[in-house]
């Protein structure tokens, strides 16, 4: 569904990706993890074009997404909970909603907020609540719902575990999983939090400084001695 | 009583007696150097010539009044501890005012529709108000980019220009009236909006300021120096009043042309125009208000809003930033252009030096004093800007002065506007939890 290809990113004069090739198939489950600095983020903005690529090649469903700009991109079918949420803080729960909606417009508004109502019942309470006011998990929950609204073929996640509690990141995941096999939603998932991504991830990616050094499937990276010495000691 | 006091006070901020001496000492310093020139000296005419007259005894009295209004101060501060409000929270008034907005916008609109045939109305009061409506119809347009948009714009009066001298120029060069100009200055207002907007699409903050500051600048001396056109600083005069349904308003109307005493049987007053005038400008700051209300609920509206929040969170979500920042500079332009026209036809006169800097400072002076976004906020805010002043007409050379401190203080009690909330836009109803207070 999304293929890159050789696709390397400059920050001005740093490279910050090295030529990075990956498949991301319909319906599964995709973790890329990584330390910090390793270009995690970096690829999932890549992605959306926001920097573009400066070499290589991104295709989706077979269509060269490359040089479009960024709303064209997300119209395309490629959504987006950004790292840090960005959630709208003067806007009200429903009101990020709507934004989530831009590229359907009203079409399917009511229908898609119960969907995101069910998934996160957290948000109804809160729907006039400010964005702002809202809890560290709500937020991540807002983030992740204003992306579904856009009624993605592919959702891209960055570090929805960032900054919560233990408790939280186990309802986050879980939902993750329950979007995936109820919508069979395809997901692009970047952690820090190996251990949990890897648990539900069907395949995983290994980044670090800009390349890719090992990839596998989820049950398989999480066994290996190397994966368990870098990024899965101390704890979970 | 006193030591629970002091021990309620100690508990938020201690009084540190030195921190407060040096605090003090530094503000009299400030006085001291500000004072000496402002009130140590004073010119005097004697026998034909200037002289120097010394005052230091106002020095001193200025500068101990404030060193001990410092030191009582900071002793206040920690007795009560800090005043500042947390951020995001909105006062009492802001929030009584917010949820009756409704009811106070339906008042403030009936009294503004009301006020020329209140008893104590004359003329003067009338064109005070109208000139705070043309500030209100200004507010509301720079609110757009500023309030909603969050492009902050220091060029804004470069609009309002254009709107004054393209109804100007049409009304000397091609004979059209006010009704006719004024759909074309506000198309050519909203051109040079996206003209500003170009070039600055990539910009933020004080850049984007830098640059609309150029702007306004710039269509400011084009004005001054494009001589054969605008007639530079002489100004074009003679602009064509508006008439009403085709009356005019003069004592003797020329021929062909029917004065509105005479259609209404009336005897002949100077008044009419002017509460005429006031009436049009109503009608357009309302038009204003309306849309702006409107295009709020817009998606355009909402993508104003998430820009101003958050670009890169709103590239994210599909929104083209481009198209969105123009229209919101073309829009704002627009009523800019408007309310120019209707600046021209008011004044019969204008010259570049209605359209200097200033304007753009108090406009959006206006903006933030009123709370970016609100739009009962801007027209509070018009009031205070431009009847602050009237009232101090007494004070004569302090007037400003005074001013200036009232405007510092409004900045100081509510940093956040006189009415710093947003209305949400979309509201639904709870399905099982019932009704719930906003």
């Amino acid at each position: 569904m999304l293929e890159l290809r050789q696709v390397h990113t400059h920050y001005g004069r740093i490279e910050a990706l090295k030529g990075i090739t990956l498949d991301v198939r319909k319906g599964e489950i995709v973790t890329i993890i990584g330390a910090n600095g390793a270009g995690k983020t970096t690829l999932l903005m890549t992605i959306c074009g926001n920097p573009r690529a400066s070499a290589g090649r991104i295709l989706f469903e077979g269509e060269d997404i490359t040089r479009l700009p960024t709303y064209e991109i997300v119209r395309r079918g490629i959504s987006q909970a950004p790292e840090g949420r960005r959630i709208f803080p003067r806007m009200t729960v429903l009101e990020n909603l709507q934004m989530g909606a831009v590229p359907n417009g009203e079409r399917y508004f009511a229908e898609d907020v119960e969907k995101v109502f069910s998934l996160f019942p957290r948000l109804e309470e809160r729907m006039h609540q400010r964005g702002g006011t809202l809890s560290g998990g709500e937020q991540q929950m807002l983030c992740i719902g204003r992306a579904l609204m856009a009624r993605p073929k592919m959702l891209l996640l960055d570090e929805p575990s960032l900054g919560l509690a233990p408790m939280l990141v186990q309802q986050i995941f879980r939902s993750i999983v329950e979007i995936n096999r109820t919508q069979g939603l395809t997901i692009l998932l970047v952690e820090q939090n190996a251990y949990q991504a890897l648990r539900i991830a069907h395949r995983g990616y290994v980044l670090a400084t800009g390349s890719v050094v090992m990839e596998g499937e989820g049950r398989e990276l999480l066994a290996s001695p190397e994966i368990r010495a870098a990024y899965l000691e101390g704890g979970h | 009583m006193s030591v629970a006091a002091q021990g309620v006070g100690a508990e938020k901020a201690r009084f540190d007696p030195a921190r407060a001496l040096k605090e003090a000492g530094l503000a009299a310093f400030v006085a001291f150097m500000l004072f000496l020139p402002m009130m140590g000296f004073r010119l005097v005419g004697a026998e034909g010539r200037l002289g120097l007259e010394y005052r230091p005894q106002w020095v001193v009295i200025g500068v101990v009044t404030v060193f001990f209004g410092h030191l009582l101060v900071s002793f206040l501060r920690a007795m009560r501890g800090a005043p500042v409000r947390p951020a995001g929270r909105v006062g009492p008034v802001a929030r009584y005012v917010n949820t009756h907005a409704k009811w106070f916008a339906l008042a403030g609109i009936a009294l503004a529709f009301a006020l020329p045939f209140t008893p104590f109305a004359n003329r003067y009061v009338v064109d005070v108000a109208t000139t705070v409506l043309i500030y209100v119809m200004l507010g509301w347009g720079l609110n757009i980019v500023v309030g909603l948009a969050g492009l902050l714009d220091l060029g804004y009066v470069a609009f309002y220009a254009v709107g004054a001298y393209s109804y100007a120029l049409f009304a000397q060069w091609f004979g059209l009236g006010f009704w006719e100009a004024l759909p074309i200055a506000g198309v050519l207002a909203a051109t040079f909006g996206i003209l500003l907007g170009f070039p600055v699409l990539r910009l933020r903050g004080d850049y984007l300021a830098i640059v609309t500051l150029g702007f306004g600048e710039i269509i400011r001396i084009i004005l001054l120096n494009w001589y054969p056109v605008t007639r530079g600083p002489d100004g074009l005069s003679g602009i064509p009043r508006p008439t009403f349904f085709g009356l005019v308003f003069t004592r003797r109307p020329a021929e062909g042309e029917v004065a509105f005493h005479q259609f209404f049987e009336i005897s002949y007053s100077g008044l009419h125009r002017v509460i005429f005038l006031y009436y049009l400008i109503l009608l357009l700051a309302l038009l204003t208000n309306w849309f702006v209300l409107r295009i709020r609920r817009l998606p355009v509206g909402r993508a104003w809003e998430a820009l101003r929040e958050d670009e890169i969170a709103s590239k994210a979500l599909g929104i083209n930033p481009t198209n969105t920042k123009l229209t919101a500079f073309a829009l704002g332009a627009m009523f800019g252009g408007f309310a120019g026209s209707f600046f021209a036809t008011r004044q019969g006169f204008i010259s570049p030096e209605s359209f200097t800097f200033i304007e753009s400072a108090t406009i959006l002076a206006i903006v933030v004093l009123g709370g970016m976004g609100s739009q009962i906020g801007v027209v509070l805010a018009a009031a205070v800007i431009v009847i602050l002043p009237e009232l101090g007409r007494e004070f004569e050379q302090f007037r400003m002065l005074l001013f200036g401190a009232a405007m510092v203080g409004i900045m100081v009690w509510r940093p956040r506007g006189l009415l710093a909330s947003r209305e949400p836009t979309i509201r639904l109803h709870a399905r099982s939890a019932g009704e719930r207070s906003p």
